[in-house]
């Protein structure tokens, strides 16, 4: 991994811890906005263009933009009011992340051998992807269609102002 | 270690980064914040994968990663809106706080 | 002799970068380029800026500056000195970091989009496969700075003008990439300057612009109005109107942070109109086949500049939507008429050449138009215009 590499997955690892160890609500959705963008230029880093480009759009235009409006219609930002932020039950919760690391961690680190191919770099057009998409994949692209549509109603219908409760 | 293996590892400290705020936050958006930092560790694992894999012009790696984001941010949309409404309906996002089935 | 004038920037980029070692004259390339843009948008914003307050000056009867220098062309300047010299003031309770990143944010996700842009021959940064797509990613990322900015002034004001911008951008980023769906998928590839080179040819003088083709009209139509919508300009500029919530998202700025905004806000309405050129006005090609002895890049700003008037000239005439009656007219007009456009361009495409496609085409918008607009105008909202008197 060369010098570039190092420092954008330390943008993105910075980012998310960020994220999670911040008291102020806004600022753990900024970091997990910077989290995303620094995993997008991770996936430009891997010649991923069109999946790079995508996260972006898709993630630091759409997703973040959802859970800073969350935030602030369900007023998160406000002070916490006792007991501070983390739940009574939070080191059982670092073990358990902990532990899946070292699990990940290790099986990565010993069947390296198999692994890399080291292969030239992929020059894929977008056209290709066009291509795969309406061809191997069409039927995957239509269900991730539908997908999105009921995604769409059913957030509609779940947040919506229920006209009874106005009594 | 190899380019692969690092990308990996740095796929994994991102997961169990997110699965740690998942677990010990008291917020629920905070929660699905963890969820969303675990589905991208995902897509850097397949983007990973897909590069250094032995067929990378089959492209299958970049169409999973694309169709997991798409996934993704439909899953986020639904899940905010069920805080929010969570949150009409209890006056709070505190997940400590919504520990009966009572309504 | 034509040509040298044509490609005058590019021989000039190359020449400089001859003094280079080898190694470095990509990046030497490429820096004189970023140069270039950095130092060219934010003199062409000054001149949009005075254009601006003496052409809207003009529409509401009146002189604009006309102080500064002769019939005020100074007027930028003592813009800049001014906003340089205030006094930067940050509220006591705002979140300071948050507050300090905004404008930059703004402005640097502003330029991003000017690298992918054909500025002419043989004229662009980057000539990314995926070019629109990175385009738009970038105008994405300019709504969470429209948010940071609101949210950290700890102002009602603020908060309520973000809100509402954030509102409007993400609604109206909708039809305006299904309007520009429509060229790429005319055009077969996300590439911009593909895009350019599949308008430079001629019938006969007229080029084939997209926007003499039905669907292109009506595609260019969409996309003017979700580019209005977009930039936060008039007719859609309620979330910074000055008579109904201070200034929006930009209240707690002044001074420099406050000149930053203002320049990211021109900065992407030069960066969406180049787009809007480079999608439907055919770049940087010239208007009649004649004509091709002027440089391109003369075209590609001329169109630019023209297209900067055009937003200068709904500014003064038209007046503002309520935030309702912008979110509707996204969802219900805006959006379900570029779904349209979408259909009649593929069924351009697939009808063949010949008079009958223009013929179905343009019959099928202009129904689907004339009964969408009658729909909406017999409306019950609209009772007979009542008057009132001050007693």
């Amino acid at each position: 991994m060369s010098v570039i590499s190092y420092i954008l997955a330390a943008i993105t690892v910075g980012g998310g811890l960020a994220a999670v160890l911040l008291k102020n609500m806004v600022h753990c959705a900024l970091a997990v906005s910077l989290a995303f963008a620094g995993l997008a230029l991770l996936f430009l880093d891997l010649d991923a263009q069109f999946a790079g480009f995508v996260q972006i759009l898709v993630y630091v235009g759409a997703v973040a933009i959802l859970v800073v409006f969350a935030i602030l219609l369900t007023r998160s930002s406000e002070t916490p009011k006792d007991g501070g932020v983390f739940s009574p039950t939070w080191l059982a919760g670092l073990v358990v992340a902990a532990a899946v690391f070292a699990v990940i961690g290790w099986a990565v680190l010993n069947s390296v051998g198999g692994l890399s191919y080291e292969t030239a770099v992929p020059a894929v057009t977008v056209q290709q992807i066009g291509q795969e998409l309406m061809g191997r994949y069409v039927l995957p692209l239509e269900i991730v269609a539908l997908l999105l549509t009921v995604a769409t109603i059913g957030a509609v219908i779940v947040a919506m102002h229920e006209k009874e409760d106005a009594k | 270690m190899t380019p692969l293996a690092g990308y990996l590892l740095v796929a994994a400290l991102l997961f169990s980064i997110g699965l740690a705020g998942a677990l010990t936050r008291r917020n629920a958006i905070l929660v699905l914040i963890g969820i969303e930092l675990m589905l991208n560790a995902a897509n850097l694992n397949l983007i990973a994968f897909w590069r250094y894999g032995p067929h990378p012009e089959a492209l299958t790696g970049m169409m999973f990663a694309i169709f997991s984001i798409a996934v993704a941010a439909a899953e986020a949309a639904v899940g905010l809106g069920l805080v929010i409404s969570i949150h009409r309906h209890a006056q709070t996002a505190d997940l400590d706080e919504m520990n009966r089935m009572k309504g | 002799m034509v040509e040298r004038l044509d490609q005058l920037f590019v021989l000039l980029s190359h020449w400089l970068v001859s003094f280079l070692p080898a190694g470095l004259q990509q990046a030497g390339g490429i820096l004189i380029g970023v140069v270039v843009i950095v130092c060219l948008y934010p003199a062409l914003f000054a001149i949009a800026v005075l254009m601006e307050r003496k052409g809207l000056g003009r529409m509401q009867n009146r002189y604009g500056p006309n102080r500064v220098g002769p019939y005020g062309i100074l007027q930028p300047v003592a813009d800049g000195i001014k906003s340089l010299t205030k006094e930067d003031i940050v509220p006591l309770s705002a979140d300071s970091a948050v507050h300090f990143l905004a404008p930059l944010v703004v402005v640097v996700t502003s330029f991003m989009g000017f690298a992918v842009m054909p500025m002419g021959r043989n004229m662009v940064l980057v000539d990314l496969d995926a070019g629109l797509l990175f385009y738009f990613a970038m105008g994405a990322s300019t709504e969470l700075a429209v948010f940071m900015a609101g949210w950290s002034s700890r102002n009602k004001y603020s908060l309520l003008g973000a809100m509402r911008a954030v509102a409007q951008m993400i609604s109206y980023e909708v039809p305006l990439l299904l309007s520009s769906l429509a060229v790429v998928m005319i055009t077969g590839s996300l590439s911009l300057t593909k895009i350019v080179a599949a308008q430079n040819s001629y019938t006969g003088i007229f080029p084939h612009w997209y926007i003499f083709t039905p669907w292109g009209f009506a595609g260019f139509l969409m996309y003017a109005i979700s580019t209005t919508a977009e930039t936060n300009r008039s007719p859609f500029d309620l979330p910074e109107g000055e008579s109904e919530i201070v200034a929006g998202y930009h209240t707690e700025y002044s001074g420099f942070k406050f000149a930053l905004f203002f320049l990211g806000e021109y900065v992407a309405m030069f960066s969406i109109s180049g787009l809007g050129t480079t999608l439907f006005l055919g770049g940087w090609s010239a208007p009649f086949s004649f004509l091709t002895w002027i440089p391109s890049w003369i075209w590609f700003f001329s169109k630019l500049m023209l297209s900067i008037c055009v937003f200068i000239w709904l500014r003064g005439t038209l007046p503002r939507l309520r935030q309702d009656q912008l979110m509707n007219f996204a969802w219900k007009f805006v959006l379900p008429l570029s779904l349209l456009n979408l259909l009649v361009a593929a069924m351009w495409r697939f009808l063949g050449d010949g008079w009958e496609r223009w013929v179905f085409c343009s019959a099928v918008l202009l129904v689907a138009y004339v009964v969408v607009g009658l729909q909406e105008m017999r409306s019950d909202h609209f009772g007979p215009r009542s008057y009132r008197y001050v007693e």
